[in-house]
Parts: C-alpha cells; structure tokens; sequence
C-alpha cells in the first residue's frame, strides 16, 4: 500500500490558544481514518490546515509525498484531493447533475469557455457519478430544494468527480436523521473502497466511526493522544478518561 | 515653512465639515447596515435651512447659531421622518434597494430644494464674532477656521460620550455588534434605529449650517458631497466614529496641498488636476491595504447565504423565443410606425438596454454589485469621442475604441474590486467611477472638461436616423445575446458556481477571484460598446456619461427588471428610459417623479416587479 497522505507535526494557534499542537497522521490509499475528539479538540483546525483553509505555524502536510503547505484550497484540490463540509455547500441555483458538471468542467479546466452550453457538457459522466451514489432520479432537482441527505450525496459526487486520491470529509454525517446517516457511510465506503480512495474524517457519532473506520486518530486539546484500530483505541485508558469515558461505559 | 503650515491649517478646518456629514452616515451604517446616499442631500438641506433662518432670526450670535441649530434639528427630523416613513419598511429588503430608496430622496430634495430656494447659489452668511484673521506664528490664518478646528474634535468627544456614557450610545453600540440579541433583550429596535437616523441626519445638517460662513448653498452639494463622505467613511472604516475623522484630515490635507501647489507639475500632470483624482486613489490604495478601512472591523465573510437561493437559469422555451421573434420585427418595423423623435428614443432605448444588461451579467450572474457601473459606459464614450478628436477616426474605427477603453478600465479596477466584498466593494466601484469622472472632469486638455467632447457625428450612410436606428439596434441585440449566451456557456456557470457558494467552489479547483475579474472585463466591454454608440447618438461626450446618477440609472433598470432575469433588463432598460425622457420632456420637476416613483416601487416591490410578478404567479398557482 502506498502513503497517501503525511502530517507531521502539525501545529497553529489562535492568539493564545494553542489548537493544534504536534499532530502526525498518515494515511495510505484505500484506508479510512476517523479523526474523533471531544468539542474544540482541534479536529476542525486540523482539518482545514490539511485542505489548505488555514495556514500552520508549524509542521509539514505531504500529500502522495509532495508538500502542500501554503497552497490555497483550489491547487490542492487540483492534486488529487476531494472536500466535503460540515455544512454541506454545493450550488443552489443549478440542479445536482449541473453541480457535479461543474466538478467536471473545472478538473478539465473548461471553466472559461465563453462559447458551447455547460449544461451539454460531460453530461454522461454527471448521470453516471449521480447514479453511483444513488442519485440519478434526483438529477434535475435544484440542488438548493433537496433534501438534506440528498445534498450530501450530491457533495460527494462532486468530491469524486476528478478521481481523488484523498477525500477529506469534514463531519459527513451532521445533521442527519440516523437512517440516512449509515446509508451515506456505507455508500461512502464501497466507493473508495473499490477505488482505493484514502479517507480522513472527523465525526461526533461513534456508530459510524466504528463500524467504518479502519483506524482512528483521537484528538484531545489540540494533540494527538492515541492512534490505532478501532478495538485498540476502544481499549485505550487515555482515552476511554478523557474523551469516551461515558461511551466505554455503555459498551 | 509658514506656507506649509498655512496649508495644513486650511485642510484641518476643511476636515471638520466632511468629518461632521461622514460622522452621520458612519453612525447610520453602523447601526442600521444602510448605506445613506441622501446624505449629501440632508448636507445640503442643512446648508439651506440655515441660510433661511438666519436671514430670519436676523445675524447676531443668537440669530446665527439659533439658525444653525434649528436647521441641524429639522435636518435631523426629516432624515427620521424618512426612516419611519419608507426605511422602515424596507430593511429585511436586499441592501441595494435601501440605497436605492435612499437615491430617490436624493432626486426628490432636489427638485424640492430648487422649488423652494431657486436656481441661484445662496451666500453663506457670516458668523457673528469669528469674522476676519487673527495671527498665529505669524501667519493670518481666518478666525473662523480656527473654530472649525476646534469644532470637529468637539463633536467626536461628544459623539464618544453619546455612545460610551449615556443608556441610549450603549444599546446603539449593542444594536452594531448584534441586533437579534438587542432585540431579545427586549428594546425596541425601531426607535433605536428611528434614533440613530435623527443623530445621522442631524450631524449631517450641522456639517452643511457649519460650512455656510466660509461658502454657499447651492444644488450641486449634494453629490459632489457625497462622493467625498463615501471615501471618508469607508477609508475610515465603516462604522468608526475615529476613523471617520482621521479619514477626513487626510484626505483634506491632500485636497488642500494640491490645490494650494497647484502650478507643480507630476509627470506633465498639474497637481490641481489631481485634486479629485487623490481622493479616490487614496482610498483605493487603503482599501488594497486594510480592505476594512483604518479603523474598521473585519467583516466575517460567510458562505451561508441568506434568503432564498438564485433562481435556476434556464434556456428560452418556445414562448420565450416567439416572444424574442415578435420583438425583433416590431424593432424592425419601427421606423415605420413611429416618427423620427421617438426613433431617437427608441435608438436611446435599446443602448440602455445594452448597458442594464452588461450590469445584469455582473450583478446576477457574478454576484458582484457595482455602483459605479456608469465608469464602463463613460470609458466606452470617451474612447469614441478621444479617438475622433485627437486621431480623427472615422466611426468604423471609432466604434471599436470604445470596448477597448472601457475594457482596459475594467481590467485595472476590477483587479482591485475583486479583492473586495459587501458594501465594500460597492463603495469602492463608486470610487472608481469617481475616478474616471474626475479625471474627464480635470483634465481638460485630454477631455474638454466639463465641456466634454462635441462634433461625434456617424459618417453620412449611418447619419439618418433611421440608419443610425438600424445600426445601433443591430448592435445592441447582438450584443443581447451574446450577453445571454454567456450565462449558459461554461464561464457563465463558472461565475454562478462562485456567487453560489465560493467555498465550494474554491474547493473545486475555481480560482473565483479570477473569473470575476474576467466578468468584471466582460461586463466592461458590453458598456463600453452601449457608451460608444450613445457618443454617436448624442453627437457629444460630456462627464455625464461617467456620472453617479447614470450608475443609479443603470441600477434601477436592472433591479426594475428583476436582478436574476436575463430578460429583465431589456423590459427595464427600455421601460426606464423611455419613462425617463417622456418626464423630462413633461415637467422641469421630472427628477422629484422620478425620485418618487423610485422610492414607491421599492416600497411596494422590496422584491423587484419580476420578484413581484413571481410571487403573483405563484399565488394564482396555488389558487388554481
């Protein structure tokens, strides 16, 4: 397996607050890693320093062993690096086949062309990528009407137009109803599973992580306190006392 | 030495004027997020109220500063009276129609200003005991800059107490940082706001009674005024009190130490040339520095868009293009059916259309709103008439100096509107117009100045007009079209993916900044054709073309039509303009209409008439 992505020593602060601080991950193709931690742990922070949103004081971020700090989000993007947001954000006044079209235009840099029609172009990739996750009859839906969960598809057809390598989702499950929420993780899973697609996520609901994960990275306080397979983190004493005290109980 | 401290001393005492209208206008959008273009007009009321009053109460102290007084509070209950009346209604709207409301009242204390006071610049009067000079290191320096002076300090240590000491400053300086939350707590928002509007327009009335002694009232303070409080307060920072009076300081000290040197040459360029221009370069280059101003906050960009997202854009139906078919043969037909004034118009018309239609491309399809949308059409103008006077170019080649000019303009400002956002950018597409104004307006040697450029006349087979009709319409639908097109092409959805939501589309590889500076260009182009061809109408160029209230022209026809129609500006560039000059051929008073008219439909209409007709549509479809 190769190394897809390498963080090491990752660190950035806010005034005083030290955020992030030291954080080494690595991920290898086809591998889900479960960033978790409790509120403020510096999941998000992480998170947008590896997507190029915030810049670190500290550290190096390579991706398929090329440094990309201090790229904007649009260049690493263009490398091989898909993104979807906590608060989905897709084109609202296009329909979900268009928003994934956009995808497409943009990974073979057609974005100026004053003369042809957008809507006739890589129509065919749109229908298929829509169809793969399960969005095909919703293809000239206004992407603004949909239902939440159905954005979410959509935000990941868009994520998987340009054939990443890496796919950063940032809490992909927020704000669904607990139905949908395992349907998009299974989806999501198959997908870069049979792609060899590496995956860093961060996410509040442990079903998920655990049934998906294929390791799992925990934050607290802005370091890294533990990193491991899912039943190794589960067993971890740092962890089950500062973060899953409640959740090791229950299990 | 003395001469420069003599110059510095002007320019505080000028300061102090701008500082007091920018103070109101700062505090106004700080509270209220209105951007007051009537602010100017409420200077000007001000200057005029006080003129009366004093010639009344007679010019001793009591007569002079009671004048002033009572002008600065009717200035202030009529900016309130315009706040509970029409602002009021209007605040949940999109910010473009507030200022659009606000522009009305602009046209209407116009005509109501020459009704009342008359064409002829009224003398300020003298203020009683602070008349002649007095020395001050040996300099004469006049007594009454001395107060000036000291007056503006005065009023910012007062303004700081209002808000810092008293109940009312601190529930207005919570309503800034967070309305929602003033309201839970339970005030009553809509005094506040009615409040802040008296305070706004009140200091505004004093800065226009406080200038009498050392000028005049006349009708053109208003918006050469304005111009001037935009840059103040946004160089200061919107909504800072602070950052409005060092903002006026320096760019009053910069005014008045290139008219005072006016004979030093930079370049060939005179320096009083420069005296507009600076103003605008100024808060250009801040701007470029601290896109928020000196002294003001950061706005949070978000990428939650409020309000119901744009609508879908979709490709003519048959309607539609039946509908465009009909169009194009009652166009072709017309010069049957009408005579030749209202070929003229009609001519008019269908350049303005062009012109709404290239801000349309900008505002609905790029997201980017300009004030200053006039500056394109003037360039274009202006490119015709410098190429027929100082090349000779026939109209063949004349023609195509237009899109040149205007586009280059383009691709110089809109490199610095781009880095900009909100009402930011707005101010500073404004300025930009200002700019090319100013420069139109100065240098007389390139342009004729305020006499602009006479003699553009087409060449013989175009110069009926009929033929002339032809050629301009021709034009003018084809660029339509292309205009359209350009919606439905790659880049067009590029430009929608960035208004939509820029952080998706930055995480899809879209550099959007670039491509609104490409629309930006494009936009640019498409005025500039409209501005050569209305060269060629008119058979001159003057500084008109560049002007604010051809921004504001522009702006209405748009929002007239509806912002997010591709159709709209062709119903309301046509609508308005034929409107436009049936008024002026009708009535001397045809801007107070006009203003009114404006301010109604925004009023009734806070969603445009196609938002209107939208809504209707769908109440008669639910009630089928």
């Amino acid at each position: 397996m190769s190394r897809v992505l390498e963080v090491r020593g990752l660190a950035k602060a806010f005034g005083g607050v030290r955020a992030v601080r030291g954080v080494d991950l690595d991920l290898q193709a086809g591998e889900m890693l479960a960033l978790i931690g409790p509120n403020g742990a510096g999941k998000s922070t992480c998170f947008n320093l590896i997507n190029g949103q915030l810049q670190p004081d500290n550290g190096s971020v390579r991706f398929l062993g090329r440094d990309v700090v201090g790229l904007p989000p649009r260049r690493i993007w263009r490398l091989g690096v898909g993104r979807t947001f906590q608060v989905a954000a897709t084109f609202a006044s296009m329909s979900a086949r268009e928003n994934v079209q956009m995808a497409f235009l943009s990974h073979h840099r057609r974005l100026r062309r004053l003369v042809g029609y957008a809507g006739d172009a890589y129509k065919q990739e749109a229908c298929d990528l829509l169809e793969r996750v399960e969005m095909r009859a919703l293809a000239d839906r206004a992407a603004g009407v949909l239902a939440y969960g159905d954005v979410k598809r959509l935000e990941l057809a868009m994520a998987l137009a340009h054939g990443p390598r890496l796919l950063l989702m940032d809490e992909p499950t927020a704000g669904m109803a607990p139905q949908e929420r395992r349907s998009l993780m299974t989806l999501t899973s198959e997908i870069v599973r049979k792609e060899g697609i590496a995956v860093l996520f961060t996410e509040h609901d442990m079903d998920a992580v655990f049934s998906h994960a294929d390791r799992i990275a925990v934050l607290d306080r802005g370091e890294k306190i533990a990193d491991g397979r899912p039943e190794e983190v589960r067993r971890d004493s740092r962890v089950q006392a500062s973060y899953l005290g409640s959740f090791g109980a229950q299990s | 030495m003395d001469l420069l401290l003599q110059q510095l001393l002007t320019g505080v005492a000028s300061a102090s004027g701008l500082f007091l209208v920018a103070s109101g206008l700062t505090i106004i959008f700080g509270v209220t997020r209105i951007v007051n273009f009537a602010h100017g007009s409420l200077y000007m009321l001000g200057a005029y109220l006080a003129v009366s009053l004093i010639d009344l109460f007679g010019g001793g102290h009591l007569g002079f500063w009671g004048g002033v007084i009572l002008a600065m509070l009717a200035v202030g209950l009529i900016g309130a009276l315009f706040e509970i009346t029409v602002l009021r209604r209007i605040y949940q709207a999109p910010e473009l129609f507030q200022l659009l409301a606000t522009f009305g009242l602009v046209l209407v204390v116009q005509d109501v200003t020459l009704l009342i006071w008359g064409p002829q610049d009224l003398l300020g009067p003298r203020a009683p005991g602070l008349t002649g000079a007095t020395q001050i290191f040996g300099l004469r320096v006049p007594v009454y800059d001395l107060f000036l002076i000291a007056f503006a300090p005065l009023v910012l240590l007062v303004l700081w107490l209002l808000f810092n000491r008293t109940r009312w400053g601190i529930l207005i300086r919570a309503a800034t940082q967070d309305q929602q939350m003033v309201t839970a707590l339970g005030v009553n928002q809509k005094w506040l706001f009615t409040g802040v509007f008296f305070l706004g327009a009140a200091l505004a009335g004093l800065g226009g009674a406080i200038q009498l002694p050392k000028g005049d009232a006349n009708l053109h303070m208003d918006l050469q005024l304005i111009a001037a409080v935009f840059v103040v307060v946004v160089v200061g920072g919107m909504g800072s009190i602070l950052g409005a009076y060092l903002a006026a300081l320096l760019i009053s000290l910069i005014r008045v130490l290139l008219i005072t040197n006016a004979q030093l040459t930079f370049g060939g360029i005179a320096a009083w040339q420069m005296e507009l221009v600076s103003m605008f370069l100024v808060m250009a280059l801040v701007l470029i520095a601290r896109p928020w101003g000196l002294l003001g906050r950061r706005e949070v960009a978000s990428d939650q868009r409020s309000g119901t997202p744009e609508p879908r854009l979709r490709p003519a139906d048959a309607t539609l293009r039946i509908a465009g078919g009909l169009l194009l043969v009652v166009l072709l037909g017309l010069p049957w059916i009408v005579g030749s004034y209202f070929l003229s118009v009609a001519t008019e018309a269908l350049i303005f259309v062009l012109f709404a239609a290239s801000l349309q491309f900008l505002m609905g399809v790029g997201g980017i709103i300009s004030f200053g949308h006039a500056a394109y059409f003037g360039l274009g103008a202006y490119g015709v008439g410098l190429a027929v006077r100082h090349w000779g170019m026939s109209m063949e080649v004349a023609l195509l100096a237009a899109p040149l000019l205007a586009g280059v303009g383009a691709l110089v400002f809109g490199w610095f509107c781009v880095r900009l956002s909100g009402v930011y950018l707005a101010m500073l597409t404004l300025a930009f117009a200002q700019i090319a104004w100013s420069i139109a307006f100065q240098w007389i040697d390139l342009t004729g100045g305020d006499n602009g450029i006479i003699g553009i006349w087409p060449p013989d087979w175009a110069s009926s007009v009929t033929n002339f009709y032809y050629l301009a319409g021709a034009i003018c639908v084809i660029g339509l079209l292309c205009l359209r097109h350009l919606a439905f092409s790659p880049f067009g959805y590029t430009l929608r993916a960035g208004r939509d939501s820029p952080l998706r589309a930055d995480a899809l590889g879209i550099d959007v900044r670039q491509h609104r500076w490409f629309a930006f260009v494009l936009a640019g182009v498409f005025a500039g054709i409209a501005g050569g061809l209305f060269a060629y109408l008119k058979g001159s160029v003057s500084p008109e073309t560049l002007s604010i209230s051809l921004s504001i022209d522009a702006l209405v026809m748009v929002l007239l039509g509806g912002v997010q129609t591709l159709t709209g500006p062709i119903f309301g560039g046509a609508l308005y303009s034929v409107l436009k000059n049936e008024l002026i051929s009708l009535t001397n008073y045809w801007r107070s209409i006009l203003g009114l008219i404006i301010v109604l439909l925004v009023v009734l209409f806070p969603q445009g008439l196609a938002g209107a007709a939208e809504s209707l549509r769908g109440r008669l479809g639910t009630s089928r």
